[in-house]
Order: structure tokens, then C-alpha cells, then sequence
């Protein structure tokens, strides 16, 4: 598996990505490794019990995506034409299939029935209604295309971004009235998401930790996540793999329709079989969700990866369980 | 035709069924199951819409089953034993303890697959197959007195739309129940907004239109093996006796909530359309329309759809009144009319739409979905039959054209040489 590591060596600096063969390009910001307490406190306003007890976690250096992914980075993985089918299902649109850094291959998403943007917007909006198990597909393409080992983050790799170093409720403090000069979120938002990095960043240059769409982890979910780590020790990179069933998966950071509580650095959302409910087909699709209009992601890519991660991918198939 | 109360007729509908009595007595159908009376529904048409359906159904009331099944294809029974195996012991279909009840001699197989479902001891059936072949179901569904769910649209034709406008006269009469794929009309913020409209919230209403613009859907290439049915029906989207084109199978959507707040239906069509793909394992249907539709008094309605990957996308609606404008999906004047925390609560469209059904048979009220729906098929075959003839056309001239596009003989043996895509100025659309 050792070959599908990320091998450049590139200083550790904030760049460009151009996705190779377009004029699309995404900006990645260095983050440095430290230790942080992740999680809230008993006594933060609108905390929910999930996101204690505390707990010291290290992170190591990433980079991250300065903004969402959006349609304009998406839509060149969905529409992609160099793809090839598999065996047995020539001809079929479905299921066209290209190799990954590793050699295994990745599926590009089937067509949608119908507009997966809902009319909210294309041009540099950050892509929605994509499923977990497609935005770790769109990732594993994406590093084959530009030859960086591109994943979601870590739940601890999030919130360690999103805190940029606070320990506030919020990256700017407490007050959630000013929460609208950061995010987009239930009070400003319209009844829709807007275009990426048009609100103040955090601290360490992030564009919409807060707000706009909730965000995916790699992690899994489990309401007690946090109150099963040893409190002694400190974690080290810590993740929670829940890759085989379609839900739950961790989203963060709260989204154009969340009022400011949901919002909050600490904040943990599962993902949910009903997300789909607007699906007619059996089986329901694997690569969208229809009504998590709400959800998208942003995408990281370690300095030097760490042992669990290394040629991850999603194991969900269109027979996966909704449950673990 | 004089018929009893429905109190009445649900006292006699539980006397017979105490009897025991499942068919028709007396000239009254046994459509109105007592309140305990199991839901054994018929599945016509197996595949990822059919057994969504099923699942559907299963998640929606208590004391359903599925009772036997349909298809052409053996592999699309597998498939739905495959899809449906666990879902009976989770969620609501365990809640309710719904069962699925499909021995195997009733199991059917062929084209003739929808006979033996009507005659194998259920009272609901759902019509999930490619719409060509749904005038001919209906009909018999309607025949046989079955409570029924159809899935949209409900004909490709004239001719078949004639049918379906009988089958409904017929289903009046008999009063059974019948409610529509359309769930836009099951779903709360359309239904909250369009009662709205009704009761004048933007005053007149001038114009509306609506969309349904997408990527490219799918296609089946056809192989060495497959004679021109099997791939004509593996392929079925792409062909127009079958799948109606795409105006017809997917924007029907749009249609029917324009024709829903209008109350009524437009009475011409004038279109354009064509098709930008030239392999032929697309068929023979368009790839995009616009159509120009015009109701009585001077309301006029612009519809377009397209299913070309990398164009601007929307599948929407927008009505505009004297009085301010709408979206019927949930906004009046640009205010929501049902919270979103309201929205995320109500049950699903597609499970509510058989709530609703089976309510209506539990309870001894009649809801018929029918004529709507088959409104809403009529105005996008007659805008279909403007954009490929080149032609205005108006709502009778659509319903009483005699183009029969369904084959006379289904045989695998036979040769069904692929139609020629329609050229405007030249495609009639009567013989």
C-alpha cells in the first residue's frame, strides 16, 4: 500500500492546485501539527452532550482546502470522460471506472434524475447533496489526477482547523451576533448556500469553518465518541473509521440552514438515513443524497500521512447496510 | 348510477369480507377494505422504481403486504427479493409489521405478467413498469376493480391516452381509489403553497414556467445478442413507445404542479426541440424541449427541459400573479409558507402518497388521481407532438390523434427496426 503514498516533497507552504488538463485551481493552506483540547466545555452556550469530555488530541501537519469544494471542482470528477467501463457493463453511463494512486479502481458517480444543486447555485458554490462515500471517491480521483494524496479530514483534523487556535465557542469568541461577518448560516443565509470564501476567514486563513455547508469527516459517529478515550492520555491523531455502512458519518461546522448554536467549533452532526428519503429507487443511490442539501466538504492532504489513513477508501456498495 | 353512502357501503364491504367474499357482489366492487382488512398489494413491474415502491408501501400503514409480483425479466425478480429481503425487520414496515408475502407461484413472469397479479387475490396493485405499457394496465386494473397506485406518466400517445381517460370514467363510477406518482401533490410545502394560490395569495395569476433541466441521463448499448425488443426494452428510456420521451417521463413533474395551480389544463402547445447526440444506443427521443403552452383566458405557461451534461441546470417552478409571484416548492413573494424544521418532520412524498391512499380505502372516502394525471401526461405528449412536428397543436387535436406508437405484437422473434428521429415540419403525429 506503501505506493499509494502522497511522495512529493514540496515545501510546506500555502499553494495552488490547478486539477490537471483544466483552468479549475483551489488554493491549500498549511496547517502546523500542535495539541489542542478538542471538544467543548460543560459550561458553552448551546453545547450538545456529544462533544465531551474534552480531550488533549495532537495533530500533525496537513494542508487544507482554503474553501468548500465546489461544483466547478466536482463536476469535473462526475462528468469525467476518461473514465472507462468495467467489464460486463459495456455501454452502461453508470459505473465508468479509472484507476486510483494505489491501482485500484474508483467509480465516477452515476447520473443524477434530476439537478443536484437545487437551484441554489454552480458557479463557485460549494457542491451539495453529495454522499460520504462520494466525496471520499471524488478525493481518491482527485489524487489520481494530481498525484497528492487528497482524503477528508479527521474530525480532530477539523475542529483542530476550525479552532485555528481558540478555545472559544467560535474562531473569533463567544458572541454569537457576530457570527453573520463569518458564516453564512439561518439569519443571512436566504434559504440557500452561497459562494465560497466571500466571508472573513478564521485565524489561520479558512473560509466557511462556520456555516454555509456542513462539512464531512472521515470519522464515523457515535454520540460517545469522546467519553470513550482514555482521559490520561493524549490522542494521537485520532479517527473513528466507519466505513461499511452508508450511516452515520460525522458532518461539522453546521450550514445555511442551522441556527449559530449548530455552528460552533465543537459541534458534531451525524449523517442520517433520511437524507435520502426523497430517493425513489431501490436500491437508493450510493452517490447522492437528495435531501442534504446542506452537506458538502472540504478536502485535506497530510504532510506525511498517518499509518491508518494511508490508500483509504470508502467500502460502501450499493448492497451496504444504512446501519453499522 | 345510484350508489350507496360510503358508511354504508364500508358496513357492507365488512359484512362480505366476513363472509369472506373477495370479488365484487352485487355489482359493488370490494375495494373499500374494512379498516382490519390487509392491504395485499400486486407489484407490476420489479424494477428500482417497483421495488422503491415496495418499500414504500411497506413503510407507510399498517397490515400491508406484498402479495405476488410482475416482470418481463427474471433477473428483476431476483433483484427485488435481493432489495426487499431485510426490510420487513427494520423502520416502519417492522413497526407496522408488514410482511412480505410473495410465495412462489405467484411470481409471474412475461408480458401477460400483469393478468395473473390482478388475478391472484390482491386488492392494491402498483403500476411501476415504463410508461408504454401503462394504458393497458390501467385498463385492466380498473377492470378488475383494484385499488390502484400508478406511477407517472400514464400514457406516450393518443390512443393511449383515450384509454386511460375511459379507464378513469370507469373507476369513477366503481369508485375506486387511485392515486398518481405525482408526489409533489403528497409533498406538505407544495400542497400548503398551492392551497395558497388557490385562495388568491399573489391575486391572478398571468404566467408561470417551469423547468427541468439536467446531465444526460442513461442509455443501454446493444449487443450481438439482443434482438430489436430486448434492447428496445432494456433500453426503454431512449425509445419513445416506451418512455414518452423526456418531457413526458420526467418533466411531467413540473407540468402537473403548473396544471395543479391552475386547476385546469392548456389548451395548445407551440414548441421547439431536437437532439444534439448522435449515437444511435440513445434512440431516437430529444434532448431538449421548449414549449410554449396556453391555458383559457390568456394565461400562458413556458416549459423547458433538457438533458444535456454542462449546461445550466434547474427543475423548478415559478408562478406569477397580479399580485406578487411563487414558488410553489415552498415560497410565497419570497417568504417560505412551511418551516423547514416542519418540512424535515412530515413523512416523506413517496411514502405519504400510499398514507394517503390507503387512508382513503380504510376510511371509505374516494381519492382519484387519475384524470390529473392524466391531464398532465396529455399536455406534455401534445408539447412533445409540437416539437416534433413543427407544428401548434391544440389539447383536442393531441387527445385525438391516431398515431398508435405501441407495437401490435410484442415478440421476441419479430423485427422492430428503430423509429427515426422526428424531424420537424415532417413528423405527423396522425396516421
Amino acid at each position: 500500500m506503501v505506493e499509494s503514498q502522497d511522495k512529493s516533497s514540496q515545501p510546506f507552504t500555502k499553494y495552488t492546485q490547478t486539477i490537471p488538463d483544466t483552468n479549475v485551481k483551489f488554493e491549500m493552506l498549511p496547517i502546523a501539527g500542535g495539541v489542542y483540547l478538542q471538544g467543548s466545555p460543560d459550561s458553552e452556550a448551546g453545547r450538545n452532550k456529544d462533544e465531551g469530555p474534552q480531550s488533549k488530541v495532537e495533530i500533525k501537519p496537513f494542508w487544507m482546502g482554503k474553501c468548500e469544494v465546489t461544483w466547478d471542482e466536482y463536476d469535473l470528477f462526475r462528468n469525467s470522460e476518461e473514465t472507462h467501463p468495467p467489464e460486463g457493463e459495456k455501454g452502461r453511463l453508470i459505473r465508468f471506472k479509472f484507476k486510483s494512486l494505489s491501482g485500484d479502481e474508483i467509480t465516477r458517480p452515476t447520473p443524477p434524475y434530476t439537478d443536484m444543486t437545487f437551484g441554489y447555485g454552480k458557479d463557485n458554490y460549494p457542491a451539495i447533496n453529495v454522499s460520504h462515500f462520494a466525496a471520499m471517491e471524488y478525493c481518491r480521483w482527485l489524487s489520481a489526477k494530481t498525484g497528492h494524496a487528497y482524503r477528508l479530514p479527521t474530525e480532530a483534523e477539523w475542529e483542530y482547523a476550525a479552532r485555528a487556535g481558540t478555545t472559544t465557542a467560535y474562531s473569533f469568541g463567544d458572541d454569537a451576533s457576530k457570527l453573520g461577518e463569518y458564516a453564512w448560516y439561518d439569519a443571512n443565509s436566504d434559504s440557500k448556500t452561497h459562494a465560497v470564501g466571500q466571508k472573513k476567514a478564521n485565524p489561520w486563513g479558512l473560509h466557511d469553518m462556520h456555516g454555509n455547508v456542513a462539512e464531512w469527516c472521515l470519522d464515523g459517529y457515535s454520540k460517545d465518541d469522546y467519553s470513550k478515550r482514555d482521559k490520561n492520555k493524549v490522542q494521537v491523531q485520532p479517527v473513528n473509521l466507519q466505513l461499511k455502512a452508508r450511516f452515520p458519518n460525522v458532518v461539522r461546522g453546521g450550514s445555511w440552514v442551522d441556527e449559530a448554536k449548530t455552528c460552533r467549533s465543537a459541534a458534531r452532526m451525524p449523517s442520517d438515513k433520511d437524507w435520502l428519503r426523497q430517493d425513489p429507487q431501490s436500491p437508493q443511490s450510493i452517490w447522492y443524497l437528495t435531501d442534504a442539501d446542506f452537506v458538502g466538504f472540504r478536502i485535506v492532504r497530510a504532510v506525511e500521512e498517518q499509518k491508518d489513513l494511508i490508500g483509504i477508501k470508502s467500502l460502501v456498495t450499493r448492497q451496504s447496510p444504512y446501519k453499522p | 348510477m345510484t350508489t350507496p353512502t360510503n358508511a354504508h357501503r364500508r358496513d357492507f364491504i365488512k359484512a362480505t369480507a366476513a363472509a369472506g367474499l373477495a370479488t365484487a357482489v352485487g355489482g359493488l366492487p370490494a375495494v373499500h377494505a374494512g379498516s382490519n382488512e390487509t392491504i395485499r398489494v400486486g407489484l407490476i413491474g420489479c424494477g428500482g422504481r417497483g421495488s422503491g415502491a415496495a418499500k414504500d408501501v411497506l413503510s407507510s400503514a399498517p397490515n400491508v403486504e406484498i402479495y405476488a409480483i410482475a416482470d418481463i425479466w427474471k433477473e428483476r425478480h431476483d433483484r427485488f427479493f435481493n432489495e426487499l429481503k431485510d426490510f420487513t425487520s427494520q423502520g416502519k414496515a417492522k413497526e407496522y409489521g408488514n410482511r412480505l408475502n410473495v410465495s412462489e407461484e405467484r411470481r409471474f413472469l412475461g408480458f401477460d405478467a400483469y393478468k395473473k397479479v390482478l388475478d391472484s387475490g390482491v386488492n392494491y396493485v402498483m403500476l411501476c413498469t415504463p410508461p408504454g405499457f401503462r394504458p393497458m394496465h390501467l385498463e385492466a386494473a380498473v377492470k378488475a376493480g383494484k385499488n390502484i397506485f400508478t406511477e407517472k406518466p400514464v400514457a406516450v400517445d393518443g390512443p393511449g391516452i383515450r384509454k386511460v381517460y375511459a379507464a378513469y370514467e370507469e373507476a369513477k363510477q366503481k369508485g375506486l381509489n387511485i392515486v398518481a406518482g405525482t408526489q409533489r401533490r403528497h409533498q406538505l410545502p407544495y400542497v400548503e403553497t398551492i392551497k395558497k394560490l388557490h385562495e388568491g395569495a399573489i391575486g391572478d395569476i398571468h404566467f408561470m414556467r417551469c423547468y427541468w433541466n439536467q446531465g444526460v441521463l442513461w442509455k443501454v448499448d446493444r449487443t450481438e445478442k439482443m434482438s430489436d425488443l430486448e434492447w428496445q426494452l432494456r433500453n426503454w428510456y431512449n425509445f419513445m413507445w416506451i418512455c414518452g420521451d423526456h418531457i413526458v417521463e420526467q418533466h411531467i413533474h413540473n407540468i402537473d404542479v403548473c396544471n395543479w395551480v391552475m386547476n385546469d389544463h392548456p389548451i395548445k402547445a407551440r414548441g421547439s426541440g431536437f437532439r444534439t447526440r448522435t449515437d444511435p444506443n440513445f434512440g431516437h427521443i430529444y434532448d431538449h424541449f421548449s414549449i410554449e403552452y396556453e391555458y383559457p383566458k390568456n394565461v400562458f405557461m413556458h416549459s423547458m427541459c433538457r438533458q444535456i451534461s454542462g449546461c445550466w441546470d434547474s427543475v423548478s417552478e415559478q408562478v406569477f400573479g397580479s399580485n406578487g409571484h411563487s414558488d410553489p416548492a415552498g415560497s410565497i413573494n419570497g417568504k417560505p409558507t412551511v418551516a423547514r424544521e416542519a418540512v424535515r418532520k412530515a413523512q416523506g412524498p413517496y411514502v405519504q402518497e400510499h398514507t394517503d391512499l390507503i387512508e382513503a380505502i380504510r376510511s371509505g372516502k374516494t381519492v382519484n388521481e387519475l384524470k390529473t394525471v392524466a391531464d398532465s401526461t396529455l399536455t406534455a405528449i401534445m408539447g412533445r407532438m409540437s416539437a416534433y412536428s413543427g407544428k401548434e397543436v391544440t389539447w383536442d387535436a393531441a387527445l385525438n390523434s391516431t398515431l398508435d406508437t405501441f407495437p401490435k405484437v410484442l415478440d421476441f422473434n419479430e423485427k422492430y427496426p428503430a423509429p427515426p428521429v422526428p424531424i420537424p415540419g415532417k413528423y405527423k403525429f396522425n396516421t
